[in-house]
């Protein structure tokens, strides 16, 4: 597959003054800006879009001089755009950061490796280097694996999990400390609906943040389209002719976002400030803190009603490491090797039961494998 | 008769049997002026080979929310929407904006 540009259109015929781009005043308005219905020019276009996202990178000191930046990219819109504002933002303005795209091959025959097509040409187009790590060689598991064990159902609560940790991984390897990535507003904007509606307050503070660290985690997140709007991206996209790829993901997109976002698209359309406007909301709203509970003295041990007893315990540490990868994890093993254990005990299943030789020495092994001390 | 190019981006020339672009010619009723409202008509009535698909393109009567419809790289906001009078050469392009990214 290879990349068509959308047709360029014949020659304007006279522009009548009303049309004209409410900026310059000198060329025909093509698009109204969502954030505030102004009517301008395809040139004045780029030059606000590009100011404003340089803006949002100085005024949050997004970027150090000399940092290693990752730009997570997976060959949709938003990372095409991002990679390629970038670069250019990155010359334009001196930031002196150096830029890797770095993707994630999560083993959807049909979908990845399609997009991953994309960025392997974004990479020769942007003169980027391109890193590429893959849910088969950190998990031993493609999604096709997952999803045929584990159902269609469940598909992005895995994906979701491994991706999370892959781009930390693969930044690791490269020694980045700072994975950049394409959330749009109408991304986040989307999530604070998500959070509100499913009463999900803890998260909902954190969700504006435009930039992300876990305490004890060398690597930050920073999403620098904080305030862009979708339509301009793929405006911006479109006139550029930037290459992207843009097919939905082969398994079913998460249902309960599905219906946020068809919900964000109505209001959009109604009043298309909305967006800008619920992400405002969710960056002012601030939770009562909460009342520290009454602990129970350290040497409390309380006996259960089945004879046990509790031992003193841990309580929550930020910066936890999981005892198995060695990834950041509130518990004692973290989300993904949790899931992945569920996965592997199926899968260890499935072999058992096309294994032949119940009894000999394989049986004797697995008995041993299984034994512990 | 109008001839007019008809893109399909973003993805959604799924729908169109994977072609991006089409040729289209939208026929005069007598008199009558073609307008891209009737273009959509004729483009749901003749082009979206599956009835299932009709929903991907239109909802209440519009095009959907979340696709971005230019006319000659205008947003067609700007240019009377449905009302806009097609001419020969015209490029109307249909955008989907709603998958990942």
């Amino acid at each position: 597959m290879s990349y068509t540009a959308p047709s360029d259109p014949k020659k304007p015929k006279n522009v009548k003054i009303s049309q004209l781009c409410e900026l310059c005043h000198s060329r025909k308005a093509l698009i109204k800006r969502p954030k505030n219905l102004q009517k301008i020019c395809k040139l004045c276009f780029f030059h606000v879009f590009e100011t404003e996202i340089h803006n949002t990178i100085v005024s949050n000191e997004l970027f150090q001089q000399g940092e290693k930046v990752a730009v997570g990219a997976s060959g949709g819109k938003d990372s095409t755009v991002l990679a390629y504002l970038l670069k250019l933002l990155n010359e334009r303005h001196r930031y002196g950061i150096k830029i890797v795209l770095l993707s994630i091959d999560e083993g959807i025959v049909g979908y990845r490796d399609d997009s991953l097509a994309t960025v392997k040409r974004n990479k020769e187009q942007y003169d980027l280097p391109l890193e590429i790590v893959s849910y088969r060689e950190l998990y031993n598991w493609t999604m096709d694996e997952i999803v045929a064990c584990a159902g269609v159902r469940n598909s992005c609560t895995y994906c979701g999990v491994f991706r999370r940790q892959a781009l930390d991984r693969g930044a690791a390897k490269l020694g980045i400390k700072h994975v950049v990535t394409g959330h749009n507003a109408d991304d986040m904007a989307e999530t604070v609906l998500m959070n509100i509606l499913r009463g999900d307050v803890a998260r909902l503070e954190k969700s504006t943040a435009i930039m992300t660290q876990s305490s004890g985690s060398p690597i930050k997140r920073s999403k620098p389209f904080k305030y862009a709007y979708q339509k301009e991206i793929v405006l911006y996209a479109h006139y550029k002719k930037l290459d992207y790829f843009s097919t939905e993901c082969t398994y079913a997109p998460e249902a309960f976002r599905g219906t946020a976002r068809e919900l964000m698209k109505n209001l959009e359309a109604v009043r298309p400030s909305c967006i800008i406007d619920i992400i405002y909301s969710g960056e002012n709203l601030r939770l009562r803190p909460k009342r520290a509970k009454r602990a129970p003295p350290q040497s409390h041990i309380e006996v259960r009603s089945d004879g046990s007893v509790s031992l003193p315990s841990q309580g929550f540490v930020d910066g936890n490491r999981c005892e198995r990868c060695g990834y950041l994890s509130s518990n004692s093993i973290c989300k993904a090797c949790m899931l992945l254990e569920g996965l592997q005990k199926n899968r260890a299943q499935m072999s058992i039961d096309k294994d032949i030789s119940v009894h000999g020495a394989a049986k004797l092994t697995r008995t041993l494998e299984n034994l512990s001390f | 008769m109008v001839n007019v190019k008809v893109e399909f981006l973003g993805g959604l020339d799924i729908i169109f049997e994977k072609q991006r672009t089409h040729k289209v010619n939208v026929k005069r009723d007598g008199e009558q002026e073609v307008t891209v409202g009737m273009l959509i008509d004729y483009i749901v009535l003749n082009m979206i080979k599956n009835p299932k698909d009709k929903d991907v393109f239109i909802e209440n009567d519009t095009i959907r929310p979340g696709i971005l419809t230019l006319i000659n790289d205008t947003d067609w906001e700007l240019e009377g929407e449905k009302d806009y009078v097609l001419e020969d050469g015209d490029i109307v392009s249909f955008t989907s904006t709603l998958h990942g990214g």
